[in-house]
C-alpha cells in the first residue's frame, strides 16, 4: 500500500517535466508555423515586389510615392514585352534550349545511373564519385577554357560555335548530366536488388529491366532530375552571357538584361515583367509535377 | 520438369569460401529443402542454381544440360524471393504475366495461365490490385503465382516465409505443400527454419559452413543424424548433449554420466559402441521427448532416475522440464499432469533405445 501511494504521489510532479505527447506536438506545430511564416515572408517579398513594380509605369516607379502600392495599375509593360519580337525570340530560344537539354540530360544520365548503380564493373564506384566531383567544378572556372576551346575549334574546322544559341545544347549538359546522374544513382540504388533479379529470371534483358522496371519505379527520382535539369538550363546566365551576343541568339535571362538595360538606364517595369514571365514556366512545371514527385511509388515493392 | 545435379560446386568470394565443393542430386518432381544456420552457403547455392551468382568451380546441370554459363532467363527456372520482389507499378495480373509477355506469348495463352495459377493460389479477386494494396501473405501468393505461370523446370524458393508472422507462416507452409502436390515441379527451397524444412521436404539437405552435413528424408535426419551438428539442428527443443563415459559392466555396456548416474545401454545398441570405450571425449545425445516422467511400467530400454528440476515450462499439451546433469542443462518433455514443479525433484525415465553416442572431437555420431 505504501509503495502504491508513493508511486501515485510522484506522478503529478513528473508530468510537467516530460509533458504529454499532444502538448509536445502542439508546441512543435507552433514553432514550425512561426518559422514557416518567416520563411514565406522572406522568400515571397521579392516576387511580390516584382509583381507590384511590373504593374507600374516608369513615371510611377521613379516618383517618390509608396513603392509597395500601385496607384495607377497598368498592363502596358506586359503588352509591350509580349508584342516585342526580340522578347519572343529570347523566350523561344530559352524554351528550345531547355527542352532539348532536359531530353539530352535524361537520355544520358538515366542509362549512366543504371550502369553505375547496377552493373558492377571495374572502376564503377570511382566513376560514380567522379561524376559527382565534376558537378562541383563551378562554371566560372570553365567558361574561359570553353570559350578558348570553341575558338580553336573554329580555327581548325571553320565551324562557328561562338554566338550560336545551339552551342548551349552542348554546354548545359556539362552542368545537368553529372547532377542528374547522381540523383538517379541514389534512386536506383534504393530499388531492392531482388527486383532486377526477378526481372532477370523473368527473361528481361538490361534494357528491358531499365525501361519496364527501373524507370517506372524510380519515376519520382526521374521527375526530380527533370525539374533540376530544366531549372538549370532555364536559369543559366553565365554561359549564354559569355557565348552568345547577337540579339537573335540570346536566351531569356541574358536577353532581358541586355535589351532592357541601356547604359545606365534601367527599364525597371519591363525588367520586372520579363523576370516574372520568365519565372512562369518553371513554376507551372513544378506545380504540375509535384504530385507525381511526392507520390511514393516504391511502396509495396517488397515487404514494407 | 527436370532433375538438378550439382557437381563439386565451389563458390569463393575473394578469400572466403562460401560453398566448399558440394555434390547434390535432386530428382524430377522432388521437393528438396536446403537448411542451415545463416552463412552456411544455402542461399548462395540456390542463387548459383538460379544463375544469379557465378560458380567458381564445379558443374550445375538442369534437365541433363550443364548450365554453368547459361544466363538465368534461359535456365527455365522461376524464383520466389524472401521479400517477394513484386514489381510495384504493375497490377497482380501484370506481375504474374510479365515473364510471359516478355517472351511474347499470345494474349489468350497468358490469360489462361494466369487464371489457372490464380485459381490454384486462390487470388483470382486480386488480379487488378497493385502490390501495395495486398497483405504480406497475399504478396507471397502473387510471387508464387509469378513462378507458376512460367511453368518452369525448377522452382527456387529463397526463404519465402521469413517475412511473414508466425501464424501466417504455418498457413503458407501448407499452401506451398499443396501447390507442389498439384504442379509437381522440381523444387529447391532454402530456409533457416528446421520446422519448415521437416514439414515441406521430400529430402532435407543440412548445410553448415559451406559443406553438406547430411542429406536424407526428414525421418532419417531426425532418427539417424550422422553428425552432432545435424543432431542438434534438427528437432525442437534441441537434442541434449551430455558428457559421458562408456563402461564395461558385467556382460554389457553402461553410459556413465556422473558418479551417481549411469544408464545401461540396451543390448541391441551395445555392439556398435563396443570399441568406443577409450575413445576420449564422448557425448550422450538424447532428445527431450526421450526423457519423460517415469510411469509405473517401464518399457525395455527405459531407465528411471531422479532429477531436481531447475525450471519448468508448461506448453499446454506438454511441460518442458530443465535440470542439470554433469554441468549441462538437460531438457525433458513430461505430461502436464506429471506434477513437475520448479525446484522440486521428479522421477524421470530416459529411453535409451533412441540414444546417440557422439565422438566430441570429430563431431560424428557413432
Amino acid at each position: 500500500m505504501a509503495t502504491a501511494d508513493a508511486v501515485t504521489g510522484s506522478r503529478p510532479a513528473a508530468r510537467p517535466r516530460y509533458g504529454s505527447m499532444s502538448r509536445d506536438r502542439r508546441w512543435a506545430l507552433r514553432w514550425s508555423y512561426f518559422f514557416l511564416v518567416l520563411f514565406v515572408i522572406f522568400f515571397l517579398t521579392p516576387p511580390v515586389y516584382m509583381l507590384i513594380t511590373s504593374l507600374k509605369t516608369s513615371a510611377e516607379i521613379s516618383a517618390a510615392t509608396n513603392p509597395w502600392w500601385v496607384y495607377h495599375p497598368t498592363l502596358s509593360n506586359y503588352v509591350e514585352l509580349l508584342t516585342s519580337p526580340s522578347f519572343l525570340t529570347y523566350f523561344r530560344n530559352s524554351a528550345v534550349v531547355s527542352v532539348v537539354v532536359v531530353s539530352l540530360t535524361m537520355l544520358i544520365s538515366v542509362p549512366a545511373a543504371f550502369a553505375l548503380s547496377r552493373m558492377k564493373f571495374w572502376g564503377s564506384a570511382t566513376l560514380a564519385t567522379g561524376v559527382f566531383l565534376t558537378y562541383l567544378i563551378p562554371e566560372t572556372l570553365l567558361f574561359l577554357p570553353l570559350f578558348k576551346m570553341f575558338a580553336t575549334f573554329n580555327e581548325w574546322t571553320d565551324i562557328q560555335l561562338i554566338n550560336r544559341w545551339w552551342v548551349l545544347l552542348f554546354v548545359y549538359p556539362t552542368l545537368t548530366v553529372p547532377f542528374a546522374t547522381w540523383i538517379m544513382i541514389g534512386y536506383f540504388a534504393s530499388i531492392p536488388k531482388e527486383l532486377d533479379e526477378a526481372a532477370l529470371i523473368d527473361g528481361a534483358g538490361w534494357l528491358q529491366t531499365l525501361t519496364k522496371i527501373f524507370i517506372p519505379v524510380a519515376l519520382p527520382g526521374l521527375i526530380a532530375a527533370t525539374i533540376f535539369a530544366f531549372t538549370v538550363s532555364w536559369a543559366q546566365f553565365l554561359y549564354p552571357l559569355a557565348f552568345t551576343t547577337s540579339s537573335d541568339q540570346l536566351v531569356l535571362p541574358v536577353g532581358i538584361i541586355t535589351s532592357l538595360i541601356k547604359g545606365d538606364v534601367f527599364n525597371w517595369g519591363q525588367i520586372m515583367t520579363g523576370a516574372l514571365l520568365g519565372a512562369a514556366p518553371p513554376l507551372i512545371i513544378y506545380a504540375f509535377l509535384m504530385d507525381y514527385y511526392i507520390a511514393g511509388l516504391t511502396a509495396g515493392a517488397t515487404k514494407g | 520438369m527436370a532433375e538438378v545435379k550439382l557437381r563439386k560446386i565451389i563458390k569463393r568470394y575473394d578469400e572466403v569460401e562460401a560453398v566448399r565443393g558440394i555434390d547434390l542430386d535432386i530428382a524430377d518432381h522432388e521437393f528438396v529443402v536446403l537448411v542451415g544456420p545463416s552463412g552456411c552457403g544455402k542461399s548462395t547455392t540456390l542463387r548459383m542454381i538460379a544463375g544469379l551468382e557465378d560458380i567458381t568451380d564445379g558443374e550445375i546441370m538442369i534437365g541433363g544440360d550443364v548450365v554453368n554459363d547459361v544466363p538465368p532467363k534461359d535456365r527455365d527456372i522461376a524464383m520466389v524471393f524472401q521479400n517477394y520482389a513484386l514489381y510495384p507499378h504493375m497490377t497482380v495480373f501484370q506481375n504474374m504475366s510479365f515473364g510471359l509477355r516478355l517472351k511474347r506469348y499470345p494474349k489468350a495463352e497468358i490469360k489462361k495461365r494466369v487464371d489457372e495459377a490464380a485459381r490454384i493460389l486462390d487470388i483470382k479477386e486480386l488480379l487488378d490490385r497493385k502490390p501495395k494494396q495486398l497483405s504480406g501473405g497475399q504478396r507471397q501468393r502473387v510471387a508464387m503465382g509469378r513462378a507458376i505461370v512460367r511453368n518452369p523446370k525448377v522452382f527456387l524458393f529463397d526463404e519465402p516465409l521469413s517475412n511473414l508472422d508466425a501464424k501466417l507462416r504455418v498457413q503458407m507452409r501448407t499452401e506451398i505443400k499443396k501447390v507442389h502436390q498439384q504442379v509437381r515441379t522440381t523444387t529447391v527451397y532454402v530456409t533457416h527454419d528446421q520446422v519448415e524444412a521437416m514439414t515441406l521436404a521430400d529430402r532435407v539437405v543440412v548445410m553448415n559452413q559451406g559443406n553438406i552435413e547430411q542429406v536424407g528424408t526428414p525421418q532419417q535426419l531426425y532418427h539417424n543424424p550422422r553428425t552432432r551438428f545435424v543432431a542438434g539442428f534438427i528437432g525442437s527443443p534441441a537434442m541434449n548433449f551430455i558428457p559421458c563415459e562408456v563402461e564395461q559392466v558385467g556382460g554389457g555396456l553402461s553410459i556413465r554420466l556422473t558418479n551417481e548416474l549411469a544408464f545401461p545401454v540396451p543390448p541391441a545398441r551395445a555392439a556398435q559402441y563396443q570399441n568406443h570405450g577409450q575413445n576420449g571425449k564422448l557425448l550422450l545425445g538424447l532428445r527431450p521427448e526421450h526423457i519423460t516422467e517415469a510411469g509405473p511400467h517401464l518399457e525395455p530400454g527405459e531407465v528411471p532416475f531422479e532429477a531436481k528440476l531447475d525450471v519448468t515450462e508448461p506448453m499446454g499439451m506438454e511441460t518442458l522440464v530443465y535440470f542439470p546433469v554433469n554441468g549441462t542443462q538437460v531438457c525433458g518433455r513430461v505430461n502436464p499432469n506429471a506434477g513437475a514443479r520448479d525446484g522440486l525433484p521428479l522421477r524421470l525415465a530416459a529411453n535409451l533405445n533412441n540414444m546417440h553416442l557422439i565422438d566430441e572431437t570429430s563431431g560424428r555420431v557413432i
